[in-house]
């Protein structure tokens, strides 16, 4: 895996013009999917506008499953689907497809081991102006207590639609994370995703940012900022949140002094509390947790948002910049 | 292997369903806790899809053409794993193991552990809308395969429960079957005490079902519903078995406390000598 060098102007990247938002890439990646496999059929509770797996509908109404406003009933759909056979992919908002359904994905789809692939778009504060009761921030702490389950956050449109191309070909119950609003490319062309395989963009000296999601972004550019500080910052993709990339984790702790972790989240039980886990156990080391605190989200503009509850990578760089003097 | 057969053997299924009880009995009573009054309620019902209206072959627990049954009143597990053994799925010395640390016969049934078991249930309200999505897949196949599935009365208080009754009939799924094991008692009492879920038929028929009304004990009714559910067109099947909780053993009979209770080793000498064993 060949490390980056990530340009940034204006803490935009250059690679901006080709922001998409990853459920747009996850509706063209079941499109796809849908057209290479017949045994893959999709449902969803009444959003398929919003989660984009309207197109797939379209394409394929025969494999198309709306069952309406209930959660708890689409995933033991699914599941049903599953035992007979087929692929289901199952998408709604990630708040009420981890959370109304929680103990659905729990008794059926994870305890029976199922090959079920909820995929949730809508995590996190950039849904922006719905406000927090549509605004995820727990899913990944829910998703991960999860005996067999598997979850991912894609950094990007690129990323996610390999992963659902890799969820596919993965049996077992996974959980994928996508976002409403536009994240610009972040993942080099060249970039293969695995299962469980951390991203390494570059590993810094000094300090390194083990980011999900949009987050990767921010960390990116918060890196470009700290170099002008002459502060040597590495970026970590961590995609797979289950089961983490221990060996790059380590590879991150071991070689700098200070180490972070970014995610649109709650820092308790998300990627944080990932990272904290294990390295409390294995390498006992600081960490610093850039995510949502004890909190629930609000109304605004997903920039507004990232900037209240300071996510954005001058957040993090400051963090850093404070942490290193 | 038990193929659907045209003429039914009633006291053949009779006898079933009494070997049914004995076996639930001394299950639950050697591993002196579990749920006997809604596995004994559910015995007939279950002889009838087991020994005559499932095709399924205990040898080959996974053979692609069986029809399907899914527990979702999962605490009755006793009387699956009574159908199971007697099927031939397992030897019947394994019953002993029932809830016993290392046995596939876990306390609710678990489908990683025993081959028969379809899903894992146990948290009520969720087998329905899974035996839905079974029958989706194998219309998606255009199998001519039947899903069966059984609920409690109780468990029908489950929200899912009526989200689940939407979909099928949404989707026309009238190779769904599914029974109300209708014994008129939960765990703190009488549903009509606890929450009322009368009236039951009217409720199903204005979700789009097709309701059968019968004594759930009777099994010529049970057999005569199965194969009624079975000609009906563009519809799910809900037959509505009007049971008795504890039914075979007279002093479990309509007894809320034996929800939850195994009968103790004179309760288990009395009732098999009930049940004429
Ligand atoms: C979701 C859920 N809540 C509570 C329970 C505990 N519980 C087990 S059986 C039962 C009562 C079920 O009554 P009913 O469906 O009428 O069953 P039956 O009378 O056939 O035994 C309850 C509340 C459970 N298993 N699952
Ligand atoms: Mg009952």
């Amino acid at each position: 895996m060949g490390e980056r060098t990530h340009k940034t102007g204006q803490g935009k990247p250059e690679s901006a013009g080709k922001a998409v938002a990853t459920r747009d890439a996850y509706g063209e990646a079941l499109l796809e999917l849908g057209r290479k496999r017949s045994d893959v059929v999709v449902l969803d509770a009444d959003l398929s506008g919003s989660t984009k797996t309207g197109k797939f509908a379209k394409a394929f109404p025969e494999r198309f499953f709306n069952l309406g406003v209930s959660e708890q009933d689409m995933i033991g759909t699914a599941s049903g689907l599953s035992l007979a056979g087929k692929l289901p992919f199952a998408s709604t908002f990630a708040v009420f497809e981890t959370g109304r359904a929680w103990e659905q994905i729990r008794q059926t789809v994870c305890y029976s081991n199922l090959n079920v692939k909820l995929v949730a778009t809508h995590s996190g504060v950039t849904v922006g102006e719905d406000g927090a009761s549509h605004q995820a921030i727990e899913d990944v702490a829910l998703m991960r207590v999860l005996h067999n389950m598997t979850v991912i956050v894609p950094a990007d449109g690129n990323e996610t639609r390999q992963v659902i191309h890799a969820i596919a070909e993965h049996y077992g119950p996974v959980y994928v994370r996508l976002g409403r609003s536009k994240v610009p490319q972040v993942m080099p062309d060249d970039y293969t995703f695995r299962i469980g395989k951390a991203y390494p963009f570059h590993i810094g000296k000094d300090a390194n940012i083990i980011a999900m999601g949009i987050m990767v972004s921010a960390a990116l550019d918060a890196a470009e900022m700290l170099k002008e500080n002459g502060i040597d910052a590495g970026v970590v993709n961590m995609s797979t949140v289950k089961p983490l990339d221990t060996e790059i984790l380590l590879k991150a702790v071991e070689a700098c002094g200070i180490l972070m972790t970014a995610e649109e989240h709650s820092v308790t039980g998300g990627l944080g509390g990932a990272v904290s886990e294990f390295l409390a156990e294995n390498h006992p080391a600081k960490v610093l947790r850039t995510g949502i605190r004890d909190d629930f989200g609000c109304s605004g503009t997903p920039e507004e948002l990232l900037k209240l509850y300071g996510l954005t990578a001058d957040d993090i760089a400051k963090t850093i910049r404070e942490a290193i003097s | 292997m038990k193929a659907a057969v045209d003429k039914p053997d009633v006291s053949l299924l009779k006898e079933k369903a009494r070997q049914l009880r004995v076996e639930i009995l001394k299950m639950l009573a050697e591993a002196k806790s579990g749920h006997t009054g809604g596995s004994l309620s559910s015995a007939d019902i279950v002889a009838a899809l087991f020994f005559y209206k499932m095709r399924h072959k205990p040898h080959d627990p996974k053979w692609i053409k069986r029809d399907r049954f899914i527990l979702s009143k999962g605490h009755a597990a006793p009387v699956l794993y009574a159908a199971l053994a007697l099927s031939g799925y397992f030897d019947s010395s394994l019953l002993k193991t029932l809830r016993k640390i290392g046995s596939p016969l876990q306390g609710h049934p678990c489908s990683t552990k025993l081959p028969g078991v379809e899903i894992s249930t146990g948290s009520l309200g969720q087998g329905l809308s899974i035996a839905n999505g079974i029958a989706l897949g194998l219309k998606l196949d255009g199998s001519g395969s039947r899903v069966y599935c059984l609920l409690g009365d109780g468990e029908t208080q489950e929200g899912q429960v009526w989200e689940a009754a939407m979909t099928a009939a949404h989707y026309k799924l009238d190779n769904l079957c599914a029974f109300i094991d209708n014994n008129g008692l939960q765990i703190d009492g009488h549903c009509c005490d606890v929450m009322h879920i009368e009236p039951i038929v009217n409720k199903w028929e204005a979700f789009g079902w097709n309701v059968i009304d019968i004594d759930g004990h009777d099994m010529k009714a049970v057999v005569a519903a199965l194969n009624d559910a079975e000609t009906v067109k563009g519809k799910p099947t809900m037959i509505v078995a009007r049971t008795v909780k504890g039914k075979g053993v007279s002093f479990f009979e309509g007894k809320v406390e034996y929800h939850g209770l195994a009968p103790s080793r004179e309760e288990l000498e009395m009732a098999l000598k009930e049940l004429g064993k």
